[in-house]
């Protein structure tokens, strides 16, 4: 935050309006940089984006990005914040003193829409044209003050992705909230009917005809690049081929990663081994803290390498695509196509999925698509099963080129994809007994090359986000288990090593009555239960247990003891058993905080513990019975 | 319905939902006749208009979904929308020629 001087005037506060694929977010970001302050706005689930800037003549301004919008009718949760922020209902935030309606200069029919509804609010009000130059590059005329006049609002124009291209924005910034804050008017503002969204279609239109020409040279980029993309056979093969290669990537590219990282913190270890007198502190330091953190850090890799490809797409323009192209195949399992972004960014993590969920207006949907977004596949779960399958499965290539452990991998992953599928279906066809699928409408923008910055940012946000949560909830936990792996102490003279002695051990045997027709052993039992902090923390539980159990050597080979001390069979049931289980207490925290219920939180657990039961059950008797006991 | 449009004489309008990749025209009207995954027509019309669909307004299909022929991408004026047939039932439009 920069100090505002005790002579200065009170800062200004904007706020950004627009519609979705304005850009409005780039712009935000171009303005304020990294002054940036995410929350939430009280009491919903809304995301609050928040930043400074000052204006050339040294106003402070407080810019707040509004969820994108065609309307201010507030059909979802983000679009009634826009509404309540813009017409000054919302007690926290107080009346904006201008607004900025960022529209995108190459595609401003709906923009002019929404600005017309904005004016009749009486807010002080300027259009902001971003992406001007690619409507200069496309031969876009735009008659500025023709536009501004038949409006009645002020036109500026940005270009929110290059260096100084909000340059002239801020310039007449000053000018026109000093000329325009005064002459806040009357607010008419009422839901518009349907004759009224009509008439301001229609007045856009006219607008457009007077002030835009037409592009000389039209974009057939998008168009080029759409009969591929969206070519009903091949625009599937390729999205299938894109999905395939993301995560042969997420699971070879970050290995080096990986591998630098756990040794880094195995040196550490030993460092603080070998630094601290033997006893409860130095197991304390080594095996609860530095490996526990260690263990959670080592994941950092694949996440970046997955959302580094989810931001690509999302910048490239490339998700709406998707959603069209999947829209059919998740409507038969009674999703909608929209879910399908919250659904792939769950791979990464459901949190954010379960977040993203947000653009389903229809609440039966998006409870769907909370309900099974902890079934795909996220990133915590990948070190559970690249410890088992580099345990279990040979490194063979098949056909030359195919990696089997990535086969399995895949098979898992499609595993998850076909539960979800099937477990929408059941809510839609048997919970909710409703067989139409609600509408699907999207707008396609059209194709823009990504920015090295707007990713880097939202890759930035993205690790903040996961090493902040596991600094706190995972770490925590990690203090946990290795308090229940180490207290109580062993008696004196014990010659069974020291966790047979502790709480872990007590309720890994109490457990194993509940647990072994499914083939896990009490060590599996001990690590299921901090695995509830995060999936993959179970990795490190294992280690844990398996490391005070059998030394130094088994801690640095977790892989090598599971190897020689379970059954194939016994892999595979902790495999099938994760593709299901619900153990990841903040996905659980953030379905209570998304649906606003225990109930749905409970209803998640419930039916995920069954399924994760019922499968590992299935997967181990089948092995079995096959001769992998 | 707050108000219903006729087609123009002499020309046949087709529900966009029922036609064509490739489809060219413009809309005469929109009408929701019935409600559609949950919400009433009013919702539906209003959405439609949010996203350009008002009568005037030139449309092509350009793209459909590989099952069904489901959703399709309709080019509205300059802008890409895609929506289920269902949905474009109640977009009435008048083919036009290539000019």
């Amino acid at each position: 935050m920069s100090s505002v001087a005790a002579t200065s005037p009170d800062p200004w506060h904007f706020a950004l309006v627009g519609t979705p694929n304005s850009g409005k977010t780039a712009l935000f970001n171009a303005l304020t940089g990294s002054r940036q302050k995410v929350a939430n706005y009280p009491g919903v689930t809304v995301e609050r984006k928040a930043g400074l800037l000052q204006t050339p003549a040294g106003r402070s301004v407080n810019l707040i990005d509004l969820p994108g919008t065609y309307s201010l009718r507030g059909r979802s949760p983000d679009e009634e914040i826009t509404r309540d922020v813009v017409l000054g209902r919302l007690a926290s935030e107080g009346v904006p003193d201008l607004l900025l309606c960022v529209a995108d200069a190459t595609n401003l029919r709906l923009a002019l829409r929404l600005v017309l509804e904005l004016k009749r609010t009486g807010r002080p009000l300027m259009l902001v044209l971003n992406m001007f130059d690619l409507a200069q590059r496309r031969g876009i005329k735009i008659d500025r003050d023709r536009l501004a006049a038949e409006l009645g609002v002020p036109v500026v124009t940005a270009v929110a992705v290059k260096r100084d291209g909000t340059a002239q924005l801020l310039a007449r910034m000053d000018e026109i909230a000093e000329s325009h804050l005064a002459a806040a008017g009357q607010n008419t503002w009422k839901p518009p009917s349907a004759a009224d969204l009509r008439a301001a279609q229609r007045e856009a239109d006219r607008i457009i005809a007077a002030a835009v020409g037409r592009p000389e040279r039209p974009d057939t980029l998008t168009a080029r690049l759409d009969a591929v993309l969206l070519h009903p056979i091949a625009g599937l093969a390729i999205l299938l081929a894109l999905l395939f290669v993301m995560f042969q990537a997420v699971f070879s590219w970050a290995q080096p990663l990986m591998n630098l990282i756990q040794s880094g913190f195995d040196a550490l270890g030993v460092m603080a081994h070998d630094a601290l007198p033997n006893g409860l502190l130095q197991s304390f330091i080594q095996n609860g803290v530095i490996s526990g953190v260690g263990s959670v850090i080592v994941f950092l890799p694949q996440i970046l390498i997955l959302f580094l490809f989810i931001l690509l797409l999302e910048d490239f323009g490339y998700m709406a695509r998707a959603a069209f192209l999947m829209d059919r195949i998740m409507g038969s399992a009674g999703l909608h196509g929209r879910a399908f972004i919250p659904l792939l960014s769950s791979f990464a993590c459901a949190i954010p999925g379960i977040m993203a969920t947000r653009v389903i207006d229809n609440r039966r949907d998006r409870l769907t698509t909370i309900l099974v977004a902890p079934l795909m596949t996220c990133s915590a779960r990948i070190p559970v099963y690249t410890l088992i399958i580099s345990a279990f499965i040979p490194a063979r290539h098949l056909w030359g080129f195919v990696n089997l452990q990535g086969i399995v991998m895949f098979g898992l992953y499609g595993a998850g994809i076909a539960s979800a599928l099937g477990v929408s279906f059941i809510a839609k066809h048997f919970v909710w007994r409703e067989h139409e699928t609600p509408p699907f409408m999207l707008e396609l923008p059209d194709y823009k090359l990504p920015r090295v910055r707007s990713v880097a940012m939202g890759l930035y946000q993205r690790a903040m986000m996961f090493l902040k949560r596991a600094g706190t909830t995972i770490f925590s936990m990690m203090v946990v288990i290795w308090f229940l792996a180490s207290f109580p102490r062993p008696p004196a003279g014990a010659t069974d090593p020291a966790i047979n002695y502790s709480l872990a051990a007590i309720i890994g045997h109490a457990l194993a009555p509940v647990l072994a027709p499914v083939g896990f052993n009490w060590q599996i039992n001990v690590a299921l239960i901090p695995g509830m902090a995060a999936r993959e923390v179970a990795v490190a539980a294992l280690g844990t247990v398996y490391a005070i159990e059998g030394g130094k050597e088994a801690a640095a080979q977790i892989g090598q003891a599971l190897a020689s001390k379970w059954t194939l069979a016994t892999a595979l049931a902790v495999l099938a058993w994760y593709i299901f289980a619900p153990q990841c207490a903040s996905t659980l925290a953030v379905i209570k905080r998304e649906t606003g219920s225990w109930k749905w939180m409970g209803v998640t657990f419930a039916y995920m513990l069954a399924l994760a039961y019922a499968a590992s059950f299935i997967v181990y008797h089948v092995a079995v019975a096959l001769g992998a006991g | 319905m707050s108000e219903s449009h006729t087609p123009r004489n002499g020309h046949a309008s087709l529900p966009l939902g029922r036609a064509p990749c490739g489809f060219r025209g413009r809309v005469d009207a929109i009408e929701v006749r019935q409600e559609s995954g949950g919400l009433p027509p009013a919702e539906i019309e209003n959405r439609l208009l949010e996203l350009g669909f008002v009568e005037g307004a030139q449309v092509e299909i350009l793209h459909e979904g590989a099952f069904a022929r489901d959703p399709i991408a309709v080019r509205v004026n300059n802008a890409t929308i895609a929506l289920r047939r269902r949905e474009a039932m109640a977009i009435l439009a008048t083919a036009e020629s290539a000019t």
